[in-house]
């Protein structure tokens, strides 16, 4: 069959991107005109933003499964909206990575073993019910809300062009979280305990979010140092969970080291599932 | 013609003069073919028969994600998964408006809800076969929502407002979705030996279920008579699924695969699609609640809306507080 021909056969279908969904923004950086346009990054560079990239990436694949099970249908549209906004920060950042090796958004993300991500474990903690998963976002929108802004100011023109999509998306994931945080801490008692749970059994991997590896001491002026947003970030998060009626939890902190590759016993369960069909099928294009 | 008013209970069997007249004006809007309001009068047997259309309509869409959602998780790339979870949010989106147009019949969105989780309202019955595999999404997209949008479309100008303006928005959108779905079977058709086996099989499946999701032939679809002097349906269940059967029949021939039906052609004399005799025995027993996945659809629905219990109430019991302290 010829193009043309195929082109009229698609079209009769209408518009194709008329989901009222955004699948793709407007002027924003999509991750195929990096894939088109973009200058490899180095090495370094990659590696940085294959950890923008595995974050975003474990957590919309964790948020994805909402869909269809959210406490109210305006709860199905949230999260699917937030879980697209953040598998599309994951897009961008795997394709301009995968530029720098020859590798596609799906090799990174499909071909690859569970100790090459370098995600944080935060991401990868199951969605429990819904105050954790609101904890969760609670913890990592106000993070990435931080790091995005100032990564929009990275010398990597390319890394600096999709924080600044993606800093306005994050900002309103943060103003979602702070929402129900504050909603279900001031709730019910029922809530107010399951958020106090939540809080519990997240809090342990905080510390991670903010250490400092070499993928960032190496690229000054690109990287955004984690360390360097500790302190807004807790500033933030305290006057949230203080409107809440809830505390800082007394726990300790986790020995992780996502960015290193080891992660805990979730992540394979989540790639298992996530991998399995791309994987059945080498070298198939779907 | 509009069947009258039901009396209620102690009134006069006697309709008085200001009911003559708000019938007639419901009459007169319908014979204009005019949009009829909320606001405005119509008989019972009307709001009745748009209630159950645009609530199950709206079941539909919310019980209709789950097939769909069983493969985001798993969708083979980064693309197809962001699209598919669109598609699954806008399906929510259009539950949600449906269930609007619906509250403004007079049923509150919870009364709707329960008749659903009690398994006393109806859904199509095509969301109660299971996504077995990838190619699913793209035979759901392209048959289903393809023989959706045939529906639908004619809807855009039912006689009541809120409903027809709601499948305005849905209509755009649903275009969308069968159009990804076709992209699916397409990219199958041009992929592996497997590949292509999975999109033939998927349409084989999916095939007679949805020829089925126009109703029974118009011989045996006693409502429709009514619901067309009305002006809500537009065009026989039958003109439908001629309509939908020439469009993918056409369709399958871009994709390179065939449609599990030898008798399908198109006969020049009757000026007309035959097709196969349709599984009505099969389309009934789904329907009474023997599909294979009816028992797994429901239960999916009542575990989320029991989980979230605590949710609404905390979001209720804050709401309370917050318009307390705003009194006080």
């Amino acid at each position: 069959m010829k193009h043309e021909e195929l082109d009229a056969a698609l079209d009769s279908f209408g518009d194709a991107l008329a989901s009222a969904t955004r699948v793709t923004p407007g002027n924003a950086l999509r991750p195929e005109d990096i894939a088109v346009d973009g200058v490899a990054p180095s090495d370094e560079v990659a590696q940085y933003a294959l950890t923008l990239g595995d974050d975003a990436l474990i957590l919309a694949q964790r948020l994805a499964h909402w869909i269809s099970r959210a406490p109210e249908l305006e709860e199905d549209v949230a999260l699917g909206n937030i879980a697209l906004d953040i598998l599309g920060h994951a897009r961008s950042f795997l394709t301009y990575a995968g530029l720098a090796w020859d590798k596609s958004e799906d090799d990174l993300a499909y071909w690859r073993e569970e100790e090459e991500f370098t995600s944080l474990w935060i991401v990868e903690q199951p969605n429990g019910h819904f105050g954790v998963t609101i904890i969760r976002q609670l913890i990592v929108s106000i993070y990435q809300h931080l790091l995005y802004q100032k990564l929009a100011t990275s010398q990597d023109e390319t890394l600096a062009a999709i924080a600044a999509k993606a800093v306005k998306e994050v900002d309103y994931h943060r103003d979602h979280a702070i929402q129900w945080t504050i909603r279900l801490g001031q709730g019910t008692e029922e809530s107010a305990q399951k958020m106090r749970h939540a809080l519990e059994i997240l809090w342990p991997y905080v510390d991670e979010m903010f250490r400092d590896e070499p993928v960032h001491q190496n690229l000054e002026s690109i990287a955004v140092l984690p360390s360097s947003l500790k302190d807004a970030w807790q500033e933030e998060i305290s006057a949230v969970l203080a409107e809440a009626g809830l505390e800082i939890p007394a726990t300790g902190q986790a020995m992780a080291f996502g960015r290193r590759g080891e992660h805990s016993e979730h992540l394979g369960y989540l790639l298992a599932e996530m991998q399995v069909l791309a994987r059945k099928h080498p070298g198939a294009s779907w | 013609m509009a069947p009258t008013t039901p009396q209620e209970p102690g009134l006069s069997a006697v309709p008085s003069y200001e009911e003559e007249q708000s019938k007639a004006r419901f009459d007169a809007l319908i014979d204009q073919d005019s949009r009829v309001e909320p606001r405005d009068w119509m008989p019972e047997p009307y709001r009745k028969t748009l209630t159950r259309q645009v609530s199950q309509h709206a079941h539909s869409e919310i019980i209709g994600m789950q097939p769909e959602a069983n493969w985001i998780t798993r969708a083979p790339s980064l693309k197809r998964k962001s699209i598919l979870m669109a598609k699954v949010q806008d399906e929510a989106g259009h539950g949600l408006y449906l269930y609007s147009a619906a509250e403004t019949l007079g049923t509150s969105r919870d009364e709707l809800n329960e008749q659903l989780l009690t398994g006393r309202a109806k859904y199509s019955s095509i969301f109660n076969y299971p996504a077995r595999s990838w190619a699913d999404m793209g035979a759901i997209g392209w048959l289903v929502d393809g023989a959706a949008i045939a529906n639908q479309v004619p809807l855009c100008r039912a006689s009541y407002g809120p409903y027809g303006r709601a499948m305005v928005r849905i209509c755009k959108e649903e275009s969308f979705h069968q159009r990804q779905g076709f992209e699916i079977l397409l990219s199958l058709s041009r992929g592996t030996e497997v590949q292509k086996k999975m999109a033939q099989d998927a349409i084989n499946r999916f095939y007679e279920p949805s020829l089925m999701m126009f109703g029974p032939p118009d011989d045996q679809s006693p409502n429709s008579q009514q619901s067309m002097a009305w002006n809500i349906k537009r065009f026989s269940n039958d003109e439908l699924r001629q309509r939908f059967v020439g469009m993918i029949a056409e369709q399958v021939k871009v994709l390179g695969m065939t449609l599990p039906d030898p008798e399908l052609h198109y006969d020049e004399e009757k000026k007309q699609w035959i097709h196969k005799d349709l599984n009505w025995d099969e389309f009934m027993a789904v329907i009474k609640g023997n599909g294979p996945v009816n028992s797994q659809r429901l239960e999916r629905r009542r575990e989320a809306h029991r989980e979230g219990a605590w949710v609404r109430e905390a979001a209720s019991a804050y709401a309370a507080k917050q318009a307390q302290s705003e009194v006080a």
